[in-house]
């Protein structure tokens, strides 16, 4: 780790004034990828700017019957909150599959968000990569790569976002509420982080200046049918190959809406509505599924060591539809994929 | 010749010291430690308190593991300077009057350790666990400890101490 200064943000616009002030600044709220990295000398900050006393830890009802969530809620508070258990059962579940209990009690809803890859190489200051070191290749694409993307990959970079929570929260249509120097916008959750293109340092669309200050869930929340089927190696406290956000509404047998997001597969949260188009007015049965699963995995490209995704990915979009529509999510604690 | 911007960031001369108060098993205690300083640093090379094992030092182990205001952490993630007016409580704090803590007396009675190494973080996770009240069944138990790598492979005696310490409880 380098020499840093440190600074604790008073209020959100100290936060952004402090920020743009220095753009080899970061902001620390969790800590648990950001001191990572610092550790392995990835991240190189000359300041931190401490977040974690800002007033945004609520969980609010908004108007039109959605939730606001604040940045600063901690994982495991927004996977016990009693409106998130009762309303977003798979954001519920999608979060408490990822990471261990001491990470989920330190890590903010915010940072989940911005963790970067896990990528091996990524980590590797000893080897080229493209998102640690524009321009300096990636070694990911004929070196190791049973982690990497099937999707929406770039000849620049095949890293995959490693959050759970980020994917139910691309199914469920969140939006990311940003304050920076020029105001508040809000951003729709499948447009916050980008594909890798030629850029692939750049993991979102947050400006340098902003910080994310809540995400907003819509009214919509599908209680019953809903799974997020995490496959991975380990039972527990493991980064998935595959993991599926699947939710329904059913009329009956026929599907009426239906949401679809994958993790670990792309440099984003996948979420294809081409796919949930094969879905919205069909029987809810196997063939339905298995037309989902080829829409969705249609463009899918493996590498030497991650071709088994596409064929993983296919069965777990399948069985992951299957537990929504027959309203048996997969648990978290009970590892047994029924 | 000017330096390059990673040579200038490796030349920023050493921040000051900064002051933090740390109440720690129920001690209130000031220590002044560099902002890069980790809470499990500061624990263990600040205070002396050595009970707090370093494993990884990446947040993977568990052998860190901490209660902070009530809640268990990973000591290595976290800077001391962000816990400035927090509760701390390790693996040191946890027997009252000359009483060993359920959990440890559990790890005890069924023999939850071969070398030790874990042991520390492996009790405050499970006494962090026992405060959420989360964990019922033994797979819940073995979910919600998956924050704590036991390399001699003790897991069967560790959620078997678990359990008994929950019947306690």
């Amino acid at each position: 780790m380098i020499n840093f200064e440190y600074a604790r943000a008073t209020d959100v616009a100290d936060a952004v004034r402090r920020k743009a002030a220095d753009p080899d600044a970061k902001f620390i709220a969790g800590g648990t990828n950001l001191i990572d990295l610092m550790k392995f000398d990835v991240e190189r900050p000359t300041r931190l700017i401490d977040i974690t006393r800002l007033p945004l830890t609520q969980v609010e009802e908004t108007a039109d019957g959605g939730l606001r969530i604040g940045a600063m809620v901690p994982n495991t508070d927004l996977a016990y909150h009693p409106l998130i258990e009762q309303r977003y059962p798979m954001l519920s579940s999608a979060i408490l599959a990822g990471a261990s209990q001491q990470l989920r009690n330190m890590a903010s809803t915010g940072g989940n968000l911005l963790q970067r890859t896990r990528c091996l190489y990524f980590y590797d200051v000893a080897t080229p990569c493209n998102k640690r070191n524009p321009g300096s290749g990636c070694s990911a694409i004929d070196g190791h790569n049973r982690m990497h993307a099937i999707l929406g990959a770039s000849d620049a970079c095949i890293a995959t976002h490693p959050s759970d929570m980020c994917v139910a929260l691309a199914a469920l249509e969140a939006k990311v509420h940003v304050m920076g120097q020029s105001g508040e916008r809000t951003i729709p959750m499948t447009d916050f982080h980008r594909l890798p293109g030629d850029k692939p340092e750049t993991d979102t669309n947050l400006g340098p200046d902003e910080i994310i200050t809540a995400i907003e869930l819509p009214a919509q929340s599908f209680t019953k049918n809903y799974t997020y089927l995490k496959v991975r190696d380990r039972l527990s406290y493991a980064f998935a190959l595959v993991s599926v956000a699947a939710a329904l509404e059913l009329d009956g047998d026929s599907i009426k809406d239906a949401r679809l997001a994958l993790g670990g597969v792309a440099h984003k949260p996948w979420r294809d509505t081409a796919a949930e188009g094969a879905l919205k007015g069909q029987p809810a049965n196997a063939e339905t599924f298995s037309r989902a699963a080829e829409t969705l995995l249609h463009d899918a490209k493996g590498y030497a060591h991650n071709t088994f995704k596409i064929d993983l990915a296919r069965r777990a979009v399948i069985r992951g539809l299957t537990q929504a529509a027959q309203a048996t999510p997969q648990s978290q604690s009970d590892k047994k994929i029924r | 010749m000017a330096p390059t911007p990673a040579e200038a960031r490796e030349t920023i001369p050493t921040p000051a010291k900064i002051s933090v108060e740390l109440e720690i098993n129920g001690a209130s205690t000031e220590l002044k430690v560099a902002p890069w300083t980790t809470l499990l640093d500061a624990l263990r090379e600040h205070l002396h308190l050595t009970g707090t094992k370093k494993g990884c030092d990446h947040g993977q182990c568990g052998a860190c593991t901490v209660l902070v205001n009530g809640r268990r952490i990973n000591s290595c993630m976290t800077l001391a300077v962000m816990r400035d007016g927090a509760k701390v409580t390790t693996v040191e704090g946890l027997a009252k009057n000359g009483e060993l803590h359920p959990v440890q007396q559990a790890f005890i009675d069924h023999d939850a350790f071969q070398c030790g190494y874990c042991t520390p973080g492996q009790i405050c996770s499970a006494v962090g666990l026992l405060a959420e009240g989360r964990a019922k069944s033994a797979d819940e138990i073995r979910e919600l400890m998956s924050g704590n790598i036991c390399r001699c492979g003790a897991y069967p005696n560790i959620v078997a101490a678990i359990q008994q310490a929950m019947g306690q409880s």
